[in-house]
C-alpha cells in the first residue's frame, strides 16, 4: 500500500500581489508557497502513514525549482518526491495538466490498495478541476471535499462536506480523495526531518520518460493540447473613492444614519 | 459514428445542469436558467435543462418559468443521491447523443465535483467558477469597458485569436470570465476547438429573471446499473443548525479580525447591528479560521459572493479575497481603526474608529433616524 499526494507550488496570493502592465501576474516578484489545501492532503497522508506504516510519495508538476517544495515535504515525513517537468508540458490547462499527472502516476504504478490524495483546489487558479480529472483519466472513483477520512481495510469512509450539510461516502481503494482545510491541522517540518530530506529519493519525470504513455500525445498536453485558451486577462478597476466621515463620535454615526435615511436605505 | 468533441458544427443548443438535492431544486439552478436563456437568445438556439434524480418530474415545469424550452429528465433510484460516477455517466451519454454546444453547472460542491469529470470524459474545456458569461461581442466589449482597466483600443481590437497558429474568430464562442489569483486578476476563457463549451458558474452572481415558457418535458432512454457506481452513499445529512443565508440577504454586517479584543462582545455587536437593519451576520475568513464563527458566515473568495443593499464591514482590513466577495454590494460601510485598511478603497462610507465604540452609537443613531421618519 502507498499513498500518492499531488501538490502544487503556487504564488502566495494572500499578501500583496504584483501585476504586470499587460495584465499578467508578476510571478518573479512573489513568494511561492505550497498550496494550502495540498498541505491538508499531505497531513492526511502522513497520518495514515503514522497509523499504517505505508509509503507516502509527493507528485508535482512544475519548473525545476519545485524540487525545493518536495524537499520541504520530505522534511515533514514524505518518503519520496516525483517532479514532472518538461518544456512540452508548459501552458497546460486543467485538462492537459491532469492528463500529464495521470500519466506520471500511472507510469509510477498504482496498486489495488493505493490511495491518491489531492488538495481541493490551488489558490492561483481556484479551479478544483485537476483532482477529479486525474481520477477520470486513471478510471478511479473519487470523493471530493473530504472533511474526515477513515480507513478500514481496503475501504475508506469519507465525510464529504456540502454547503448545507454533509454526505458519508464509502469508497474502495484505489481511489482519489480531495481534501479541504477542515480535514486536519498540517504539521510543521522537524529539524531531524530537514537533515534527512536530502537523502530521500527524488524522481524526475521528463517528456522523454512519459512520451510513450498512452495518455501523452502532442494533442493532449501543453498549450496545443489544452481545450481552453485565455482570450484576455485584466485587472478590475478600483471603485471610486467613498466618503470618509471625520471623527468616530456620535455626531458621525448620526450623520451616517441621516444619509442612509435620506437615501431610503433604512 | 463515434462521438467527436472537435466536430463543432454538430453541436447545438444551451444546456443547464439542474441541480436538485432531496427533490428540491437548488436556487442557483434558476439563476443559471436565466443566464442560459440570455446565451440561447444571443445564439438563436433553444435552452434545455438536464435534470437527474429519482421521481423528479414534479420540479421540472418550474424551469419553464425562467425560460427553459425543454427539460431532459432522467429518473432512477440510482440517481436519488448524487454520485460522481452515476451522474457523470448519464450526463456524458446524454451529451454524446444530443450534442449541446454549451453546458453550464452551478459551482456548488456537487457541480465542481461533477463538471470536471464530465469535461475530461468528453474531451472538452471547462472553465471554473465563472462570474460573467457572454456570446454577443458588443455586449462582451461593453462589459470589459465597465469591468476592466483595459484600454479602449485593446478592447475594440478583440475578435480574432491565434489558436495553434491559425486565426480563429471568437464571435460565436462562449466568453467565460472568472477571477484568478484570489481576485487580483480576471480572465476571459474560451473553448474554441471543442464542444460543448463547459462552465461552472459561481452561485449568487447571475440574476434570476422570469421569462415564462411551457417547458417540454422529455424522458430519453438511458443505461445505468449499480455496477457503474464505484462509491456508496451511506447517508446525507442536512446541517441541523439553520445556515445563514448570506446570498439572499439585503443587509449584511460582517465582523473581522478587529473583534479579537473581545470576540464574544464583537460578535454580539455585529449581530445587534444586523438585527437593527433586519439583516444577517457575516464574517471574514480570519474569524472562521480562528474558530470564532462557523464557516457558513464567511464572505469572500472561498466563501460566498454577496451583493446586498448594504454591507457593513466591522474590523475587516479588506483582504483581496474578501473584497472580491462583497465589492458588488450597493452600499458599503466600513468601520476600522486603521485608516489605511484596504477595505476603505471599496467603501462608500468609512469611519476610522474602534468598532466597540462606534457600533453601539451607530445602532442608536439608526434607531433615532428610523423613529424620525
Amino acid at each position: 500500500m502507498k499513498i500518492i499526494v499531488t501538490v502544487k507550488q503556487v504564488p502566495d496570493t494572500s499578501g500583496k500581489v504584483a501585476v504586470n502592465p499587460d495584465g499578467t501576474l508578476d510571478r518573479a516578484s512573489m513568494q511561492t508557497i505550497i498550496n494550502p489545501d495540498d498541505m491538508n492532503a499531505v497531513e492526511a497522508a502522513l497520518q495514515l502513514k503514522d497509523e499504517l506504516g505505508c509509503k507516502v510519495i509527493a507528485f508535482t508538476m512544475g519548473p525545476p525549482p519545485a524540487e525545493g517544495m518536495l524537499r520541504e515535504l520530505m522534511a515533514m515525513g514524505v518518503d519520496e518526491g516525483v517532479l514532472i517537468t518538461a518544456r512540452e508540458f508548459g501552458g497546460s490547462d486543467t485538462f492537459a495538466t491532469s492528463q500529464i499527472i495521470a500519466a506520471g502516476i500511472s507510469h509510477y504504478g498504482i496498486d489495488p490498495d493505493d490511495i491518491i490524495l489531492a488538495g481541493r483546489q490551488a489558490i492561483d487558479g481556484d479551479t478544483a478541476q485537476v483532482g477529479p480529472q486525474i481520477a477520470e483519466k486513471l478510471h478511479l472513483p473519487q470523493v471530493t471535499y473530504a472533511g474526515e477520512i477513515h480507513k478500514d481495510g481496503n475501504e475508506l469512509t469519507v465525510k464529504r462536506i456540502l454547503e448545507d450539510g454533509y454526505m458519508t461516502i464509502k469508497v474502495k481503494t484505489p481511489c482519489m480523495i480531495t481534501c479541504i482545510k477542515e480535514l486536519n491541522q498540517p504539521r510543521y517540518l522537524s529539524v531531524g526531518g530537514a537533515f534527512e530530506a536530502y537523502s530521500k529519493p527524488l524522481v524526475v519525470m521528463t517528456y522523454e520518460t512519459l512520451k510513450d504513455h498512452p495518455l501523452i500525445d502532442k494533442s493532449t498536453i501543453g498549450l496545443a493540447g489544452s481545450p481552453t485558451n485565455i482570450l484576455t486577462s485584466f485587472t478590475p478597476p478600483q471603485k471610486g473613492a467613498g466618503m470618509m466621515l471625520e471623527g468616530a463620535g456620535k455626531e458621525t454615526t448620526d450623520k451616517l444614519a441621516g444619509i442612509l435615511a435620506a437615501k431610503h436605505i433604512i | 459514428m463515434a462521438f467527436n468533441s472537435a466536430d463543432i458544427g454538430a453541436f447545438k443548443n444551451v444546456w443547464v445542469f439542474c441541480e436538485q438535492r432531496q427533490g428540491v431544486m437548488m436556487p442557483t439552478t434558476f439563476e443559471l436558467i436565466s443566464e442560459g436563456r440570455k446565451l440561447a437568445n444571443e445564439l438563436g438556439v433553444e435552452l434545455c435543462g438536464i435534470l437527474l434524480g429519482d421521481n423528479v418530474d414534479g420540479i421540472a415545469p418550474e424551469l419553464g418559468k425562467y425560460g427553459a424550452d425543454k427539460v431532459y429528465v432522467y429518473n432512477s433510484p440510482l440517481l436519488k443521491d448524487y454520485t460522481t460516477d452515476g451522474y457523470t455517466k448519464v450526463i456524458v451519454e446524454a451529451v454524446e447523443e444530443i450534442k449541446p454546444e454549451i453546458l453550464l453547472f452551478g459551482a456548488s460542491n456537487i457541480g465542481r465535483d461533477l463538471a470536471p469529470r464530465c469535461a475530461a470524459r468528453l474531451h472538452t474545456g471547462l472553465c471554473a467558477d465563472c462570474t460573467h458569461l457572454d456570446i454577443d461581442m458588443p455586449n462582451y466589449k461593453g462589459f470589459l469597458t465597465e469591468a476592466s482597466t483595459l484600454p479602449a483600443e485593446r478592447i475594440e481590437k478583440l475578435g480574432t485569436v491565434m489558436i495553434n497558429r491559425e486565426p480563429h474568430s471568437v464571435e460565436r464562442d462562449l466568453k467565460m470570465t472568472r477571477p484568478a489569483f484570489g481576485g487580483h486578476l480576471m480572465a476571459s476563457i474560451i473553448c474554441p476547438r471543442f464542444r460543448p463549451a463547459m462552465a461552472t458558474v459561481r452561485p449568487g452572481v447571475m440574476k434570476k429573471r422570469e421569462c415564462p415558457k411551457t417547458a417540454e418535458i422529455i424522458h430519453p432512454a438511458f443505461n445505468l446499473t449499480a455496477e457503474d457506481i464505484g462509491t456508496e452513499v451511506v447517508e446525507t445529512v442536512k446541517a441541523a443548525k439553520k445556515l445563514v443565508d448570506l446570498i439572499g440577504a439585503d443587509f449584511i454586517v460582517s465582523v473581522g479580525r478587529g473583534i479579537s479584543k473581545d470576540v464574544e462582545k464583537g460578535i454580539e455587536l455585529g449581530q445587534a447591528l444586523a438585527d437593527e437593519l433586519g439583516g444577517v451576520l457575516g464574517s471574514s475568513r480570519a474569524c472562521v479560521d480562528a474558530g470564532w464563527i462557523t464557516a457558513d458566515h464567511q464572505v469572500g473568495q472561498t466563501g460566498k459572493t454577496v451583493h446586498p443593499k448594504v454591507y457593513v464591514a466591522l474590523g475587516i482590513s479588506g483582504a483581496i479575497q474578501h473584497k472580491a466577495g462583497m465589492q458588488e454590494s450597493e452600499c458599503i460601510i466600513a468601520v476600522n481603526k486603521n485608516e489605511n485598511a484596504p477595505i476603505f478603497e471599496v467603501a462608500d462610507y468609512g469611519i476610522v474608529g474602534d468598532l466597540f465604540k462606534v457600533v453601539p452609537e451607530l445602532i442608536e443613531s439608526i434607531r433615532a433616524a428610523k423613529a424620525a421618519k
